[in-house]
């Protein structure tokens, strides 16, 4: 073999190694950012990293539920079911911080074991709606019942996390705590999604007919799927009972609901990654608008019409297009782009 | 319970099911013919009870023409929404529906900012005193609604079934590729549908404008129990959800004089499940929901 030859060769394989463990590092990078942030952050900021984490673990788990081709409207009312059950548990019982979390996790799947029953009859809108009227029961319970849940005033002077002694309380500990429960929970959704039982949902979501006909049992993996987005919603509920130090039911509201839809909208579900993105997205476009804080839903709603519509695959349905935009020389792509312009201005 | 508050609350389980049966048939009658529902339709509810707030308790127009404009003010909101955000989201399903929710939150900031959020608007009655039905009394602004509700769906009964415009809805709604071929124009039929939904629940907003509390949020509840009673009904069923609508009215009303509001829409969402367990199509549904 000649020295051009191997020079290409090493080069190729460099580039496929490239490609290969280019994720792999971008993840390590932000985990690494991420535990430098964890110190150096101020307070607010660090504040709303913590609820980024335990958004991050809502949007993640919604999605796992989606895969299956059901669109939930109770997901929100779960993770209060985990944040009534944590705070409770910790109350009363007196447990500790990784006992109780757990424990919530397990009280959101009962929960959401006991919902699915009626839920499995309906499929697609029947499963919206009807997802949507359950949840509004659980909540309205919670309204209603003076003991234990407290009424419109929820539950306050839930008692501080800790674990073997050591208080989790103050911002840092709390802000690695949240880190490694999102990366813990994460890290499991992400296995899920591609083993077989990961396969087995999204084959229900391609064609439920044709997933029976193989012997994948439909009502046993939409239970499952629906159960397992339950339990990590109710961890991270518990997350958010732990942080808030107490809880009432206008948490856990119908435009809590809908911004859950809007952040995975954004994102898109077709990846894993997908909901992440658009909940980053969001997050910081949130924070921007703070000044307009009355018309925030206007805009919001526009935004989830806007993506509905024109991006319906979400941000990530635009990597792909990005990527292939990066290898085409300048040169291409300067032509590409007065063909695209002159049929857009022949059409018009 | 004595009979005087047993006739009060047959009389005001009568009123409950004619608003729940304007603001279900619209859901139904639009899912029927587009497959979609419409998350706004509370919101729509709370334009109409906006309609008679300006119309009548600010400009000063009689009632009953404050009322009769907001039916075609909401059926334009109707007609907008299909335009705008259910035809270009058609080919996915729970797109359209995702995106009313979005429509939702419009509405409401557009009606918390043009007329504040802070305290419901008070609407003056417009007919005052009540009537004598055996011993119990029942305030006319609250009988009046029954002739309303019945006068607008005979009418919609009138137009489906004997109009040829209406036929033509209801055509679509059995199969809209096999309307197509004989000519109807799917597009119109689901504007009509989404107008005519408007239409309805802008009527219920506007008559129980001067009863209900009037606030930008007001669409919420109005929207959970439209959604019971078109589930228990059956997804696409008129008169399905003309009887969920009679029989959550009455259970919704006992309940609540028995006990509470609260506890009464918990039973009604109970009776939901219960029903999607037992009858998954609904009670004159033809497919699952």
């Amino acid at each position: 073999m000649s020295a051009p030859d191997e020079a290409a060769n090493s080069s190729l394989a460099s580039a496929t190694a490239l490609r290969r463990f280019a994720p792999l590092l971008l993840l390590a990078a932000v985990l690494a950012v991420l535990c430098v942030l964890g110190f150096e952050l101020k307070p607010y900021h660090r504040e709303l990293a913590i609820v980024f984490f335990i958004n991050v673990i809502m949007v993640t788990s919604y999605r796992l539920i989606t895969t299956t081709g059901d669109w939930s409207f109770a997901h929100v009312v779960l993770m209060g079911a985990g944040s009534y059950g944590a705070a409770l548990i910790a109350k009363h019982a007196g447990l500790p911080f990784g006992v109780v979390v757990p424990m919530a996790g397990i009280t959101a799947a009962i929960v959401g074991a006991a919902f699915i029953i009626p839920l499995l009859r309906t499929a697609g809108f029947g499963f919206f709606i009807a997802s949507f009227a359950m949840g509004e029961l659980v909540r309205l319970i919670w309204v209603k019942v003076q003991f234990p849940f407290g009424g419109t005033r929820g539950i306050i002077n839930i008692p501080s996390p800790e674990i073997v002694g050591l208080r989790l309380s103050p911002p840092v500990p709390f802000y690695f705590t949240c880190f490694i429960v999102m990366l813990a929970a994460v890290f499991i959704m992400w296995r899920l999604d591609k083993s077989r039982i990961g396969n087995a949902w999204k084959s229900i979501h391609s064609d439920d007919l044709l997933a029976e006909c193989v012997g994948i049992d439909v009502a046993r993996y939409r239970s499952l799927a629906f159960i397992t987005g339950a339990f990590f919603a109710g961890i991270a509920g518990a997350l958010l009972a732990y942080r808030m130090g107490s809880i009432d039911p206008r948490n856990f509201d119908l435009t809590t609901m809908i911004y859950l839809i809007i952040w995975v909208v954004v994102g898109g579900t077709a990846t894993f990654w997908g909901p992440i993105v658009g909940l980053v997205v969001v997050t910081i476009a949130f924070e921007w608008s703070r000044p307009l804080l009355e018309w925030r839903p206007l805009m919001f709603g526009a935004v989830l019409i806007f993506f509905l519509i024109f991006l319906p695959g979400g941000l990530e349905s635009l990597f792909p297009k990005v990527g292939s935009a990066l290898r085409t020389p300048p040169g291409q792509q300067f032509q590409r782009l007065r063909t695209w312009f002159t049929t857009f201005a022949s059409r018009t | 319970m004595d009979t005087v508050t047993l006739i009060q609350t047959l009389l005001n389980s009568v009123v409950a099911s004619s608003i729940y049966a304007l603001v279900a048939v619209g859901l139904a009658l639009a899912f029927g013919v587009m497959k979609m529902a419409n998350f706004a339709h509370g919101e729509f509810f709370m334009v109409g009870a906006y309609c008679v707030y300006v119309l009548y308790a600010l400009v000063g127009l009689p009632f009953p023409l404050a009322v009769i404009l907001a039916i075609p003010i909401v059926a334009l909101f109707g007609l907008v929404a299909e335009r705008l955000i259910f035809r270009p989201t058609r080919k996915n399903i729970l797109a359209g529906f995702m995106a009313t929710a979005g429509l939702a939150f419009i509405l409401q900031v557009l009606a918390g900012q043009i007329w504040g959020v802070g305290i419901a608007k008070s609407i003056p009655t417009p007919y005052m005193g009540a009537a004598d039905v055996g011993d119990a009394t029942i305030g006319w602004q609250r009988l009046i609604v029954i002739p309303c509700a019945f006068a607008m769906l005979l009418a919609l009964r009138f137009f489906l079934y004997r109009v040829k415009l209406g036929k033509a809805l209801r055509a679509c709604a059995q199969d809209p590729e096999i309307a197509a071929l004989q000519g109807i124009r799917t597009n119109r039929m689901t504007a009509l549908a989404m107008a005519l939904a408007g239409a309805s629940a802008g009527l219920a907003g506007a008559l129980m404008a001067p009863i209900h509390s009037v606030t930008p949020y007001m669409g919420h509840g109005v929207i959970l129990i439209a959604f019971v009673v078109v589930i228990v009904g059956g997804m696409a069923s008129i008169e399905g959800a003309i009887l969920a609508a009679v029989i959550l009215g009455f259970i919704h009303t006992f309940v609540t004089t028995v006990t509470d509001n609260l506890i009464a829409t918990m039973v009604g969402v109970g009776f939901m499940a219960l029903t999607l367990i037992v009858r998954p199509q609904g009670l004159l549904g033809r497919e699952r929901a």
